[in-house]
């Protein structure tokens, strides 16, 4: 995303880690001085990996605290990383794309979720939850949606935990990286309206 | 199709009255296009002066079910949106026919994920399969013409009772076309 300025591309040259100067990253670590976080970048882009608990805490940090700013939030992405080709801390990763209009920044936080039960279903997992941040930014209500339609990865305090993009007695989440593309034979299960109907 | 309940079997007035219905019904089709994807911008261009549909007695699209009699299902159809494709085919009135427009419409075309049904001749009856991805707006005419040459050899009283006829099930072939049974296996 992005063009490629000259000094980004230097910040990701061989041998050298990321550049981890984003001012909000200090202002984090300082307002939160007893919790754990990780950072890394990209191409100028800055990412806070938190822990599940303290993504809502945080979140209202980096909205509410003048010095930071972030007044809108842009998405909220969900990610399965099983099969990826290098290690992850966890096996889903919600990701919040945060936008400061004000110094045209934009930052993003990351939140790594692993389940505690088989994911081939629709069950209930309460290791899979996350604070809701519709509190927050009333924009979130439908990307959680998609979140837990997709991914199975519910919202507490949600105002309408429903599915968005699917039906509602789909008995899958088709974005988890273990359901088949063409589904376990859904698309197949319907009724046959013929001539002799209506 | 109350009139021809009304009506004797195969007398005179059946037959000759039959070929007046028939060519009133062929020459003013109303379509109901039920364009979910990008086939709906060749419906539309089909529908405009350039390829010019009036010429075949169709201009006059509806989008009110009960005001067409002949639906065109134009893209994909996904497993959500069958419920709402079901119910408008029940509330067209007869007759009404059904054209599936494009590989998305008669197969699934490229889509072949959860979500989107694989043809909606698996769940509604469908009298004509226009191919092509999108079909240019000729072979959607040829498609409307091969309603009407339906139309022309519909009998009365109807193949059923209460006035409904049978799916034909008919494929176009264009020349030098020919339709192959799905899905097709990669022959490389």
């Amino acid at each position: 995303m992005g063009a490629e300025t000259p000094s980004n591309a230097a910040s990701n040259a061989p041998g050298k880690g990321p550049n981890l100067d984003h001012p909000v990253f200090a202002l984090v670590k300082g307002h939160f001085a007893s919790k754990r976080f990780s950072a890394t970048e990209f191409r100028g882009q800055s990412t806070l990996i938190v822990q599940p608990g303290d993504a809502h805490a945080v979140l209202g940090f980096l909205k509410n605290d003048p010095r930071c700013g972030f007044n809108f939030l842009a998405d909220v992405v969900g990610v399965d990383y099983l099969g990826y080709p290098s290690k992850t801390i966890g096996r889903f990763a919600v990701v919040y794309v945060l936008r400061c209009f004000e110094r045209e920044d934009l930052f993003f936080v990351k939140t790594f979720l692993d389940p505690s039960l088989p994911t081939d279903g629709i069950v209930e997992d309460p290791a899979l939850y996350l604070d809701s941040v519709t509190d927050l930014w009333p924009g979130a209500e439908w990307m959680e949606r998609e979140v837990y339609d997709m991914l199975g990865i519910r919202f507490r305090n949600h105002p309408d935990p429903r599915r968005i993009l699917t039906w509602e007695a789909y008995p899958a989440h088709p974005l988890r990286k273990d359901y088949p593309v063409r589904g376990r034979e859904e698309r197949e299960q319907f009724r046959l309206v013929d001539r002799t109907d209506a | 199709m109350g009139l021809e309940a009304a009506l004797p079997v195969d007398g005179f007035v059946t037959t000759q009255l039959r070929r007046i219905i028939n060519w009133g019904r062929r020459n003013s089709l109303w379509p109901m296009p039920f364009a979910t994807a990008c086939c709906g911008i060749e419906l539309m261009a089909t529908a405009c002066s350039r390829y010019d549909l009036a010429r075949f007695g169709s201009e006059a699209v509806r989008f009110s079910p009960r005001q067409a009699d002949l639906m065109i299902v134009a893209g994909r159809v996904s497993v959500k949106m069958m419920p709402v494709l079901q119910r408008i085919y029940l509330q067209m009135s007869e007759p009404k026919w059904v054209i599936s427009m494009g590989a998305c419409a008669s197969t699934g075309g490229v889509f072949d994920t959860y979500a989107v049904v694989q043809g909606v001749d698996q769940f509604i009856p469908v009298d004509v399969y226009v191919p092509g991805c999108p079909p240019r707006p000729e072979q959607l005419i040829e498609g409307v013409m091969a309603i009407q040459r339906i139309i022309d050899s519909t009998g009365i009283p109807p193949r059923m009772s209460g006035g409904k006829r049978v799916g034909l099930g008919l494929a176009l072939s264009g020349r030098g076309h020919e339709v192959r049974p799905q899905p097709v296996t990669l022959g490389i």
